[in-house]
């Protein structure tokens, strides 16, 4: 049977995949903005950051008329509370893009410290990871969802290595101090934006397996 | 989810039950509570044609236990036949058991098992006497000998009426509103202090404000009474029982926690007719 409300759903879930694909964009440009030296593409993030903003006010509102009117259960309220955690995660994502970007314009002021190589790791990884969260959504794919828990060490690892690399180049020259602490930032917001990636996965699980995965060290019984 | 767990002593009559019933709580913590009605193997029949089949279900005491499914699955024919309603309509048969409190409802005495087994129904249906005089019926009946106004004014608050009907209580039971009318059927039902109260589908000819007010007091009554209700209302099913049975085709489908049942279904029917994909 057809339901008046489906299309309602259907037209929340573009809307989602649209913001993720704003905020994963945000994060590809700010960190080009590090890697390319490119101050214009960190005024970009800047400038589209409000995309994201509303966005995020347009899909709440969105899920509370679906909870409102369609008082929604078991599949289809996992969606809509899935999508709601996903819309704060995204959002986050954005913000974090911003961060870098900010990082970069000040990055830039400064002569190069080192030659780019985990950094540009450490972002394609992450932003592999929101891409395919939200593939996965689209999908209903668990197994791609559980593929993104299991790469949040290693963006993990990538950011504890440049942050060991990094210290060891502001021990050695003062002079570097600021553009490295700008660089331990950058990898700082990669790294949380693999947490809301492994967040927004999270949501994927629950919302078409029923499992909570959050936190697998509770005993929850 | 609920788990089981069964005693060795289930056979004295009104004993506290011995099977009893696991339940979570909302903090993820375990609780138990006993089990009330044990249905096994039950097999129901109009004449040549079968009705419900094979159910298997323990109902928890001081629980509400809401019975869903789609019109004509057997929600309604289950529910009276726990208390034996079905025996006036002709034909009509059970195969299977039945234990109440570990006691076999055919070998109880009917009039004694409607006592503990106290039924609402869909339409408020008072009897064409006084508001008092309904609410003393049922005592007067049982040959009930102790000061009748103080149990009739104990019945009315129960059922949340006391304060609507205190200074009106000789008018006719007719000149209150739908709502009014069907706290007037629980009030009555309660008299006689039933263990277990059957409600089908008490609020659907009721107006939100009023179910408001029958599920705030089915809430405050499970401290004392047992409740199975069958409603086609799944947010009421969701908002006011402690377990939900799914029925479909006379048969039990899924039955376990409510808070369960609404937001991870395991069965792909019950999540199905939940979401309103068929039925």
């Amino acid at each position: 049977m057809e339901r008046h409300f489906e299309h309602d759903l259907e037209e929340l879930k573009q809307r989602l995949l649209w913001m993720g694909s704003l905020a994963e964009r945000a994060v590809h440009q700010a960190v080009h903005a590090v890697l390319d030296a490119d101050e214009h593409l960190s005024e970009t993030v800047l400038s589209e950051e409000d995309a994201i903003n509303e966005m995020q006010i347009e899909i709440d509102e969105r899920v509370q008329r679906l909870l409102a009117q369609v008082q929604p259960m078991a599949a289809d309220l996992r969606f809509l509370l899935a999508v709601s955690r996903i819309n704060g995660d995204l959002e986050r994502i954005g913000d974090q893009a911003v961060n870098i970007a900010q990082s970069a314009m000040r990055v830039l002021r400064h002569p190069q410290v080192k030659p780019y190589v985990d950094l540009p790791r450490m972002s394609e990884l992450a932003e592999a990871m929101v891409r395919d969260s939200l593939n996965a959504l689209v999908r209903a794919d668990v197994e791609l969802a559980e593929s993104v828990l299991q790469r949040d060490d290693q963006v993990d690892r990538l950011r504890d290595q440049l942050f060991r690399e990094l210290l060891t180049y502001m021990m050695e020259n003062s002079a570097v101090v600021f553009p490295s602490f700008e660089l331990i930032l950058v990898a700082k917001n990669l790294e949380r934006i693999g947490d809301h990636a492994t967040n927004i996965a999270e949501d994927v699980i629950y919302f078409v397996a029923g499992r909570d995965v959050r936190h697998p060290a509770l005993d929850r019984r | 989810m609920a788990s089981i767990s069964h005693g060795n002593n289930a056979s004295a009559a009104r004993l506290a039950p011995q099977v009893r019933i696991t339940e979570s709580s909302t903090t993820g913590s375990q609780r138990e509570a006993p089990v009330r009605f044990q249905i096994s193997d039950l097999n129901f029949f109009y004449g040549p044609k079968q009705a419900l089949f094979e159910l298997h279900l323990k109902i928890p005491a001081n629980r509400v236990t809401a019975l869903i499914g789609p019109s004509g699955c057997g929600k309604s024919t289950f529910l009276r036949t726990l208390n034996r309603m079905n025996d006036a309509v002709r034909n009509a048969r059970f195969e299977g058991q039945i234990l109440l409190d570990g006691q076999d409802i055919r070998k109880m005495d009917v009039v004694g098992l409607r006592r503990r087994v106290g039924m609402v129904f869909q339409r408020p249906n008072p009897f064409p006497k006084s508001i008092y005089d309904n609410v003393a019926y049922g005592l007067r009946i049982n040959g009930y000998k102790g000061r009748l106004s103080e149990l009739v004014e104990h019945s009315l608050r129960r059922a949340a009426l006391w304060e609507e009907v205190k200074d009106y209580l000789h008018k006719s039971a007719f000149a209150l509103s739908g709502g009014q009318q069907q706290r007037l059927c629980i009030a009555r039902a309660l008299a006689v202090d039933p263990e277990v109260l059957l409600l089908d589908e008490p609020c659907s000819a009721l107006d939100p404000v009023t179910t408001a007010k029958i599920e705030e007091l089915m809430f405050q009554l499970k401290d004392s009474c047992t409740m199975v209700i069958v409603t086609h209302n799944m947010q009421q099913a969701a908002r006011a029982s402690d377990f939900t049975a799914f029925m479909l085709d006379g048969k039990l489908i899924e039955h376990t926690e409510t808070s369960k049942l609404f937001t991870t279904p395991t069965d792909p029917r019950t999540e199905a007719y939940i979401t309103g994909r068929f039925g």
